[in-house]
């Protein structure tokens, strides 16, 4: 049993397992309200856009986090921004103008990582590296992952009228271009805060898988928001201490043992998997099918193949 | 009537991108009553029951019920419009949209969407009590949806996704019920049942019913009062008086008022 402590006596991996715990937990609280509003394209989008911005930071501040951190903030709001003013002046809906500018954008931070002070591995800015993650990057995780959790709570009611039904929670007067507006305000913080961990490339494994689990296998909103989040930091914590046994990268894990539940949520769900839905019998309704061989049975000894009506 | 309570609306004029959808209509409506809306597509049917929702800006007019007045600003487009008072003035006001544009498939069972009717009562931190708990359960029992409390919204028959969803208009304690199409796809038995619950509604609870309606035949079975509507009001008064051939032919004629 002693491989299972192992990793916990070195303290690069106490802090990771801890940045992982955060990270998780509030990109799956999150998740929820990314499956539910269908931001995931965008989310996809914008995570790819923020690599501009952190090769910005990094040619301006090196690889301090808080440089690396604005950068990505202000490339973010550019994207997104800049999506919203291309869609609304030109014919382009706007899931084209984001396409169009994510592309430009991260083939531009591509190369403008060239340019930074120090020498940068662009892997870590793609797939993340978790091990290397500092103190005030756990602030700063720590920090987006309590502001989400306070607004979203808070918010709960206003935001499922919202997600439900965006007409009727207008009439009932709820700010529903506000909320959103929120929701993808901290979505980008929160994906942010993942970087470290799984990379712009894998952040939205993060941002969607744990939710779209739950919602595989269940029909409750608030499972959905506490279980999505549960399940981030458990399958975080997880992939990042399967990745130090066999020595793979850990972003890829992690995002690997969520994708994992998530097949097997797809497959085995009880009432909404693939296997249910081929194995459920016939008929829907036990009483229907009762009445039916009651039917049957009756009409048996007469002539059971002409059944009429 | 036991209630005297109105809602008047008066030179209400709505647009879409400056088109007149809905041109200068003056009505007085009274609570209590079942109201059908009738007219062929384009009229403005769901235009109408979107802006007196408080969904779409208003070009002129306004709507005043029990002295709150909905007004708003012609600079607001309609995708940014907030109904300019929060609280009060729309917690009064029920809309149910068609059900084609519900997403069925939200984990939301049907407990969980009435309760979601206390919510504008409640606010955001409000704690949901044992009153609230037996507001839910008297809709549920009125719409005749007790057995099917626990299941997942999509797992109900269309007569049954009605009644739930006016099960939550219903726990919201509103005034004015207001309507889309809820008649369309039903077989005859839940359109008599969804019938008869508009009915309670209006008759004994004394509430205002607006419902925009197709099928002319059931018209004189299901409602108390008609509206006439084609992009300008064309007629309205109780169905005996105004639902005759002539209105008909008037309003549903091939020539179509447009701006």
């Amino acid at each position: 049993m002693l491989w299972l402590t192992e990793p916990l006596h070195y303290e690069f991996m106490q802090r990771a397992l801890l940045g992982c715990v955060l990270v998780g937990f509030t990109n799956g609280f999150l998740s929820a309200f990314i499956v539910l509003r269908r931001l995931a394209l965008l989310a996809d989008a914008l995570s790819h856009s923020l690599l501009p911005g952190l090769a910005v930071g990094a040619i301006f501040f090196g690889l301090a986090p808080l440089g690396l951190f604005s950068g990505a903030v202000i490339a973010a709001l550019l994207v997104g921004v800049g999506g919203q003013l291309v869609a609304r002046t030109s014919r382009l809906k706007d899931e084209t103008a984001i396409g169009a500018l994510y592309t430009v954008s991260f083939a531009l931070g591509v190369i403008l990582l060239k340019y930074a002070r120090v020498p940068v591995d662009l892997n870590h800015f793609l797939f993340g590296n978790i091990l290397g993650i500092s103190n005030t990057d756990l602030w700063i995780i720590y920090l987006v992952g309590f502001l989400a959790s306070v607004c979203l709570v808070s918010q709960q009611r206003p935001l499922l009228l919202a997600l439900f039904e965006p007409s009727v929670a207008m009439s009932v007067g709820v700010p529903v271009a506000r909320l959103n507006y929120l929701l993808i305000t901290l979505m980008i913080l929160a994906m942010i805060a993942s970087l470290q961990a799984v990379g712009v490339v894998l952040s939205i494994g993060l941002l969607v898988l744990p939710a779209a689990t739950i919602y595989l296998l269940s029909d409750s909103y608030s499972l959905m928001m506490w279980g999505g989040g549960v399940l981030g930091a458990a399958g975080a914590s997880i992939g990042l201490l399967l990745s130090y046994w066999t020595n793979i990268p850990s972003g890829p894990a992690i995002v690997l043992v969520l994708g994992a539940g998530f097949l097997a949520a797809l497959i085995c769900g009880p009432r909404y998997g693939v296997l249910a839905r081929y194995l459920r019998p016939r008929h829907l309704h036990g009483e229907s099918l009762a009445r039916w061989e009651k039917k049957t049975r009756a009409d048996a000894p007469l002539a059971p193949q002409s059944t009429g009506d | 009537m036991s209630s005297s309570h109105r809602l008047s609306i008066k030179d209400l004029t709505v647009s879409y991108q400056r088109v007149p959808a809905l041109h200068h209509i003056d009505l007085e409506l009274r609570c209590g009553k079942c109201v059908a809306l009738l007219g062929p597509n384009g009229a403005g049917k769901t235009t109408f029951l979107k802006s007196l929702a408080g969904l779409l800006p208003f070009e002129t007019g306004t709507v005043v019920f029990e002295g709150h007045e909905h007004t708003h600003a012609r600079h607001h487009t309609h995708r940014h419009q907030e109904p300019s008072r929060r609280g009060g003035s729309e917690r009064c006001i029920a809309y149910l949209p068609q059900r084609s544009v519900v997403d069925w498939d939200f984990p939301l069972t049907v407990r969980g969407l009435v309760e979601m009717g206390r919510f504008p009562a409640l606010g955001n931190w409000g704690r949901f009590k044992r009153e609230d708990r037996r507001i839910v359960q008297e809709a549920l029992a009125a719409t005749h949806l007790q057995d099917l409390a626990d299941r997942q919204i999509s797992a109900l028959s269309g007569g049954q996704q009605q009644r739930a969803f006016l099960a939550r208009a219903w726990a919201q304690h509103a005034h004015i019920y207001l309507l889309d199409e809820p008649f369309t796809g039903l077989d005859r038995n839940a359109q008599t049942h969804l019938g008869e619950l508009l009915r309670r509604l209006s008759a004994e609870e004394g509430k205002l019913v607006i419902v925009s309606h197709h099928d002319l035949k059931t018209v004189p079975d299901l409602f108390d009062q008609v509206i006439f509507l084609n992009g300008e009001l064309v007629a309205f008064g109780d169905v005996a008086e105004v639902f005759t051939p002539e209105r008909i032919a008037e309003t549903f004629s091939t020539h179509v008022f447009t701006g």
